[in-house]
């Protein structure tokens, strides 16, 4: 019986690496074909963050001010990349919540797959997501004044570093998301703290325009961080100008930091749902 | 051959406790290869806890089981090459099409695009979806849902399939289509464990059956052995009168060596009446006859496995409450 002979023969690493990969595709796959039916869906990344960048720029745009070449409209940008990046987790977390509560975890998991790939799926089609919703504000950007200054590389450079700060912080909503397992909960307080920390931050308002103790904490904490980052890679040193602060190594070190930390209990919770 | 080599499906001394509830108390059965067997018990009874220790998705406390000799513990990864699960339509991803989830499901069971491609396309025609196999399966009625998610599972010819409680909730249209899928996949050899709370599901579909409470085997046995254990058939009348119930119960209590079920409220009567046939409907008829009580619906019948049931456990087959937490704390595996 070919079935009984399948199950003998144990594949060797080379093909279950293979596996472990086509299994994270198909999951991707899955996941963007299912975003790509639900409009709601699509409203939710595209069209929303769209909304957010016209009112930052011409409701809130007009009373902030900055000492960043190019107006506000140059500050403003990698500040709502950045967050519409972290925010992108919100789905994340829903998405494996409901999963994981309705059982198709578990049906997924009696499956000879991979066991990384429904993580790795998630995370990868979320990447994927969140790269189009980042072109899409970019371009309207561009259309209401925002300029690349800095060329080419840095550029690529800081769309690279805020995929890389959003697939993090999506790793944090996996496990919140397969530790709380269920969607309202998600919805109503598993990420609330992601408010206070993208708002109290350099994301839309310059730190020095916040009280003393406020600063204290928005200028250490890592969005601020991550930010900064972002902007020094898009905007650059230019003369005249105060200089940007890089922070680009302190951002990667507590991406990094972040990872080590969740991507574990990430897994964990994944292995121990349901 | 020994008699382990040709069990599909082995468990001994399982046990598996979520804190202080005892799902499974130590079950043992066989499964041989190519049957059917029906695991029979109400809600919380441990059925659905059993199945998820045999698909490797729960670490049993205790005790063994395996699938074609592959031990689900140690071999889990051999066990999940080998078997299908399917049930209550878990498996379908509502916004895509039938076609793609199916597709989905055999790409991770690492069947080729062609072959995923020729398979589902079989699948969907033996299942009555071709029609229905671009659109989403939102779309689809609650039978529809369940046929695509068997469907899914049988993508890899898993030898043996789990179909947990695959019935519950649908109408009898879609239950009787299901019967004859599964009666189906029987012939053509496939091992099949069926979980039901529906004694004429297991009577039906099963070639073996065993009753589970609380965590045990408390019967175990062919459909007819089953009603055998209840002593034959069974004598059903009801009495017009409800006040003369007791005089026709004692009239015809020479009939059987056990007490006869009464059901003061609807002055229904059954009684035990062993392998004697028509010749008990006529002494019954006499008995009534000589105390002069009108009766309507006398019948002889073969017992039901409801009969099987309140016979094994003194009642009958309801939920017991005793409900194990579907996503409790406890031993799992990965």
């Amino acid at each position: 019986m070919a079935t009984l002979a399948a199950a003998d023969v144990t594949p060797d690493a080379a093909q279950l690496l293979r596996w472990a990969l086509s299994d994270a595709f198909v999951i991707t796959r899955r996941n963007l074909l299912v975003w790509l039916r639900v409009p709601a869906y699509i409203v939710f990344t595209i069209v929303q963050p769209v909304i957010f960048v016209l009112l930052f720029r011409y409701v809130f745009g007009g009373a902030i001010r900055v000492a960043t070449p190019g107006g506000y409209v140059s500050y403003l940008m990698p500040g709502i990349i950045g967050q519409t990046a972290a925010f992108a987790c919100f789905a994340t977390a829903i998405a494996l919540a409901v999963e994981a509560q309705a059982g198709v975890i578990d049906r997924l998991r009696s499956l000879p797959m991979a066991r990384s790939a429904v993580l790795l799926g998630r995370l990868m089609a979320d990447g994927v997501r969140m790269l189009i919703t980042i072109l899409v504000i970019l371009a309207v950007g561009y259309a209401v004044g925002f300029r690349f200054q800095n060329g080419v590389l840095p550029a690529i450079g800081m769309v690279v570093l805020a995929e890389a700060f959003g697939v993090t912080i999506c790793c944090v909503a996996c496990f919140i998301g397969l530790v709380i397992k269920d969607q309202e909960a998600v919805q109503a307080f598993g990420l609330i703290w992601l408010f206070p920390l993208t708002f109290v931050s350099s994301a839309f308002v310059p730190i020095q325009s916040m009280p003393d103790w406020m600063q204290a904490f928005a200028n250490n904490q890592p969005i601020t961080l991550v930010i900064n980052a972002m902007r020094a890679l898009a905007l650059g040193n230019q003369p005249g100008a105060p200089p940007l602060n890089p922070n680009l190594w302190e951002a990667i070190v507590w991406l990094a930091g972040i990872l080590i930390v969740f991507g574990p209990l990430a897994v964990r919770a994944y292995r121990r749902v349901s | 051959m020994n008699e382990r080599a040709a069990a599909a499906i082995s468990v001994q001394q399982l046990h598996k406790s979520f804190g202080k509830v005892h799902a499974l108390r130590g079950i043992d059965f066989t499964v041989p290869r190519g049957t059917v067997m029906g695991v029979l018990g109400p809600n919380g009874a441990g059925k659905t806890t059993a199945v998820r220790v045999l698909t490797t998705l729960l670490l049993p406390d205790s005790g063994t089981a395996s699938i074609e000799g592959h031990d689900v513990v140690r071999e889990a990864a051999a066990v999940r090459r080998l078997i299908g699960l399917a049930g209550q339509a878990t498996a379908i991803q509502i916004e895509l099409t039938g076609r793609e989830n199916l597709e989905i499901m055999g790409r991770l069971r690492h069947l080729s695009w062609s072959d995923v491609r020729t398979r589902g396309q079989e699948l969907l025609d033996r299942f009555d979806l071709l029609e229905a196999a671009d659109r989403p399966a939102k779309t689809y009625s609650g039978g529809m849902q369940r046929r695509l998610d068997l469907a899914a599972s049988l993508l890899g010819d898993p030898a043996v399939l789990f179909l947990d409680e695959p019935t519950t909730g649908l109408d009898p249209h879609g239950r009787l289509q299901m019967w004859s899928i599964i009666r189906e996949l029987a012939q053509h050899g496939t091992t099949i464990l069926l979980t039901t709370q529906y004694l004429d599901e297991a009577d039906e579909l099963a070639n073996t059956i065993i009753v589970i409470e609380r965590g045990q085997v408390i019967a175990q046995g062919t459909s007819d052995e089953l009603k055998d254990r209840v002593g034959g058939d069974v004598l059903e009348f009801t009495v017009v009168d409800k006040s003369r119930v007791d005089d026709a119960v004692r009239a015809v209590a020479g009939l059987s060596d056990t007490d006869a079920i009464v059901d003061a409220e609807t002055g229904r009567v059954a009684l035990r009446v062993g392998h004697r046939g028509s010749q008990a409907l006529v002494q019954a008829v006499r008995a009534l006859d000589t105390v002069h009580t009108e009766t309507a619906g006398l019948a002889l019948r073969r017992p039901s496995l409801d009969d099987v049931f309140l016979a094994v456990t003194g009642h009958a087959a309801e939920a017991d409450g005793e409900q194990p937490p579907s996503r409790g704390r406890g031993r799992r595996r990965m």
